[in-house]
């Protein structure tokens, strides 16, 4: 059904993301114009946040995202220790380097010693020697291992369970043959479920599910939308994937639940990891846990290295016009992560920091996470007031939001996308909309040279006979994400034979209890806990007073993806990309959008959770 | 179409009786209920076709429903493909949009009375716009989809109780499903997340009896939420033996001692981690070497950090056991 000129197409609610997504499009025919992008929930979670016990934070910054549901923690934990650190070394330098940045919000002079500190008590903080400040090398090990599993398992939920039903058509499956299906299976990969018993059973199975008439998850769908390409063999092939992807993940997520205690929201400490290890022990990381740990390690990587990677090669292959379209940006932003060291040492990491703009790889731009100018959030579409108007941007540790709802009535059918329109911030570096995630990620270890990121991104291209540009589109995002899956799912074999090889050598320290103990912290302090999570960069700012917590700001990946446009109508990075060569076959069935969006893997809990407040609500005491 | 029952798609999946028999053993035994219930069950789930769920998501981050996807028995995918029709879940579902809505009131119209509504997530009351979906505030899509379901359960602590978003200072003026839905009869799952098996199991023996399990005084089912932690735990001899962890990786933490003096919140919480553990049984926080959070318990966001000890420990009372009335008066 075509849209009369400048219709208005709305999809709300977005599905098989997490959280609450709305897309409205100005439409010219059936090509997309314009698209606003629109997170229509909001909680506050930095709002709780405040007052609150630094060590305390990882929990409620967790529960921003239950999906992703490592990151959040993770950056927490880092925030609090980070701004541990800078003061302590900050302390260390006083008199020397006075009004360094981490001690700008710190009161002057003898206050600082002997005023009281945490919990009323008073602060007999010393700085400690910087040999003793590390955090130690397994529990960074196994915070790596953590966040590698949580990438890998996150990934491939991803393609299979959020994404693949945009490619996959999953009544077409009913007219495979097995045995074919068995045969060209077995041209893709070593996996060894691949027989024709297996296929014949998976189709018995949909088959059934469609004659029952209750097709549950997959009622009310696209099926037969000619924008399907895949033959029925390869829909089959994708659906028992579909089902064994969900089986795989339930055991290798086992990595969170022996360092973390479970899965959804394992848990963390300040200082380490809460974890200890002791061979001779019948609880902890024992010689028990660490078979455990190599046999989910081995079946994460069988299953990329079989299933999944193999998967987006083939189907890749029959959707390459979706290489021309979905670019948006060409401006990509990474913070890094995964240190071999610690995350001081941005040299370490994995994955590099840095910012490409305008497609541009042979200059990577520096990224400064303290420097006000260069990470701030607009809220000029946003439903939010700044205390000095809303054209102007605000760095992080600066950051404040003030809840101001200016949309229309519920139960609305349009929001009025020429004014606020959306629950998301619109960061910016340094002026610029960037795009963050994996396709950043690879994009930055290719620049930078990485030797298997190379070797993985050009065989693909090759394979799929593309060309590097290819990159820049919906389906260089979505084989992306499994190129650097393969690069992770290598990196956690490393990692977890260096943990071993500590252990072996006696080395079996996982904590540091001087991070963890008020009584040896300074009172006050800033700090920035940096990670790229799977859906791309994260960063929770932390100022510190008193003890406590006094102001808390989360920057998010999907807030950076799928923020509304800036005070200069700069689009977001979701917003661009559907408008770059976005025409519907089926306005009433928005399966182009759904592509798109998906490819970006959005995750709307986390982008929305920014409630900050000044003033007087910044001074708020929680009743302990 | 015709609908077949799921006894005929099993039989015609292959899935044995006896496999078939021992699932419905699995889910008498962790319920608690004698084991002629096996035959009920049985009997139950072969017989009907597959009953429609509508799930709901509102305030929330996705973990409740991460949860059920980690369920090891049964699978999620077993379960909605073999036992239940969920017919709008937004995480899953392959619809997006109009059609997806389309098939929340489609699912409605045809199932007046008889389909289950779960909820995740809490309901801002502070503000119509502070949630929407499809347009439609939360509160709105709550009392709409809840009208004509047959029984409510509230996933996870925050549609339980309010959650993270009620936490202090609640800027949202986050409530519960209870608080809006008053004529139904109403199953809290807390937890944050909530153990999968204890959704499973509720709507498995909703599916068999046609009603919800017995509920302690927070509505929450007994089989899972009728003792402690502190009651099951494997540490507890080192409590009693006041044998206690003092910081983490020290030497009480590097041989198994109690958590108690790091915080642990174990013994004010009711639900069965320390029985049925995480992720088919692998571990739990306590075993992992962190203090149990207290995460299914109404506002232990607001509890005091969660690193403080609940009390001196030579104050400790040991708490009544399993039994409704006991925890009722706790």
């Amino acid at each position: 059904m075509k849209k009369t000129e400048n219709e208005r197409l709305v999809v709300d609610p977005i599905t098989r993301i997490e959280g609450h997504l709305r897309i409205e499009a100005e439409m010219d025919g059936n090509t997309i114009k314009r698209a606003y992008s629109s997170g229509t929930s909001v909680r506050g979670i930095e709002l709780i946040l405040q007052g609150r016990d630094p060590r305390d934070a990882w929990a409620f910054a967790q529960r921003i995202c239950g999906v992703c549901t490592l990151v959040h923690g993770m950056a927490s934990v880092r925030s609090v220790e980070n701004t541990i650190k800078k003061a302590w070394l900050s302390n260390a330098k006083l008199g020397v380097k006075a009004g360094s940045p981490a001690m700008t919000s710190m009161p002057k002079g003898p206050m600082r010693h002997g005023m009281k500190g945490h919990k009323g008590r008073a602060s007999t903080a010393k700085t400690p020697d910087k040999m003793d400040i590390e955090i130690p090398q397994n529990a960074q090990l196994i915070r790596n291992i953590m966040i590698a599993t949580q990438y890998v398992h996150d990934h491939v939920m991803h393609f299979y369970h959020l994404h693949a039903l945009d490619w996959v058509d999953v009544v077409s499956a009913l007219d495979a043959d097995p045995v074919k299906t068995a045969r060209l299976a077995g041209t893709l990969s070593a996996y060894p479920r691949s027989s024709p018993g297996y296929f014949k059973d998976m189709k018995a199975k949909v088959k059934r599910l469609v004659e029952s008439g209750q097709l549950g998850i997959f009622s009310n769908a696209y099926w037969g939308h000619p924008g399907y390409k895949l033959p029925a063999e390869v829909n089959l092939m994708a659906l028992a994937h579909y089902l064994d992807a969900l089986e795989w993940q339930r055991d290798v997520v086992k990595v969170h639940t022996i360092f973390g205690g479970k899965n959804p929201h394992p848990n963390f400490v300040v200082g380490g990891v809460p974890s200890p290890i002791n061979l001779d022990a019948s609880t902890g990381i024992n010689t028990q846990r660490l078979v455990q740990l190599q046999d989910a390690i081995s079946q994460m990587k069988m299953f990329v290295d079989e299933v999944y990677f193999p998967d987006i090669l083939a189907i890749g292959g029959y959707y390459k016009d979706w290489s021309l379209r979905g670019e948006g940006l060409g401006n990509f932003l990474t913070y890094g992560d995964l240190p071999m060291t610690s995350m001081d040492e941005p040299d370490s990491f994995l994955f590099p920091r840095g910012a490409i703009l305008g497609r541009d790889l042979k200059t990577i731009y520096d990224v400064d996470l303290d420097e006000p100018s260069e990470i701030q959030e607009f809220v000029s579409s946003s439903w939010y007031r700044y205390k000095d108007g809303n054209k102007n941007g605000l760095h992080p540790f600066e950051g404040e939001t003030k809840l101001e709802y200016t949309g229309p009535t519920p139960p609305y059918k349009h929001l009025d996308t020429q004014a606020e329109y959306s629950w998301l911030k619109s960061p910016r570096w340094k002026g610029h909309a960037m795009e963050v995630g994996p396709l950043a990620r690879v994009l930055m270890m290719y620049a930078k040279k990485n030797a298997m990121a190379e070797e993985i991104v050009d065989s693909s291209l090759s394979l799929l006979k593309l060309k590097e540009g290819a990159l820049f589109s919906t389906l260089g995002r979505t084989l992306a994400r499994a190129v650097e899956t393969k690069i992770v799912v290598n990196q956690l074999q490393i990692w977890y034979d260096a943990l071993l090889d500590n252990i072996a050598k006696g080395n079996t320290t996982t904590f540091n209890p001087l991070y963890f103990d008020p009584q040896n912290w300074p009172i006050n302090g800033q700090g920035v806990g940096v990670m790229e999570a799977p859906r791309g960069a994260l960063g929770h700012w932390m100022v510190m007073h008193n003890g406590s917590i006094s102001n808390y700001q989360c920057v998010v990946p999907t807030t950076w993806n799928a923020g509304p446009r800036d005070p200069d109508l700069k689009a977001g990075a979701y917003e661009s990309a559907l408008q770059d060569k976005h025409t519907l076959y089926d306005p009433d069935q928005p399966l182009e959008i759904l592509r798109t969006l998906h490819s970006f893997d959005p995750c709307l809990a986390c982008a929305v959770h920014v409630l900050d407040a000044q003033g007087e609500e910044r001074l708020r005491v929680k009743v302990r | 179409m015709t609908k077949t029952t799921l006894n005929e798609q099993l039989q015609r999946s292959g899935i044995s009786r006896r496999t078939f028999l021992k699932f419905c053993a699995t889910t008498a035994s962790l319920l608690a209920l004698p084991q002629c219930a096996v035959a009920e069950i049985a009997q139950a789930l072969g017989s009907a076709s597959r009953p429609t769920v509508i799930w709901l998501p509102f305030q929330e981050c996705t973990g409740c429903t991460e949860s059920i996807l980690r369920s090891h028995a049964p699978t999620l995918e077993s379960l909605i493909f073999d036992h239940v029709s969920l017919d709008y879940q937004h995480t899953i579902m392959a619809a997006a949009g109009d059609q997806a809505e389309e098939a929340r009131r489609t699912a409605i119209k045809n199932n007046k009375g008889k389909y289950l509504l779960l909820v995740d997530g809490s309901v801002p009351m502070g503000n119509p716009g502070y949630s929407t979906i499809s347009g439609i505030s939360n509160v709105d899509m709550l009392r709409e989809s809840a009208a004509h379901a047959a029984g409510v359960i509230a996933i996870g602590t925050c549609a339980s109780f309010g959650g993270i978003p009620k936490a202090n200072p609640n800027p949202t003026g986050a409530v519960s499903v209870a608080d809006i839905i008053t004529d139904k009869p109403i199953v809290n799952i807390s937890g944050c997340p909530p153990l999968p098996i204890a959704i499973t199991a509720v709507l498995a023996y909703y599916l068999t009896f046609n009603r919800f399990p017995d509920l302690d005084h927070l509505n929450r089912p007994l089989a899972f939420f009728g003792e402690t932690i502190h009651d099951r735990c494997y540490r507890r001899p080192f409590y009693e033996k006041r044998m206690f962890a003092k910081s983490f990786d020290d030497e009480g933490a590097k041989n198994g001692w109690c958590l108690f003096e790091l915080g642990c919140k174990g013994p004010e919480t009711f639900n069965a981690c320390a029985t049925v553990k995480w992720n088919q049984g692998t571990s739990f926080p306590i075993e992992s070497g962190h203090p149990c959070l207290g995460c299914s318990e109404p506002d232990f966001w607001d509890k005091g950090s969660f690193y403080q000890p609940l009390f001196p420990w030579q104050k400790y009372k040991a708490k009544p056991g399993k039994g409704q009335q006991k925890h009722k008066g706790s």
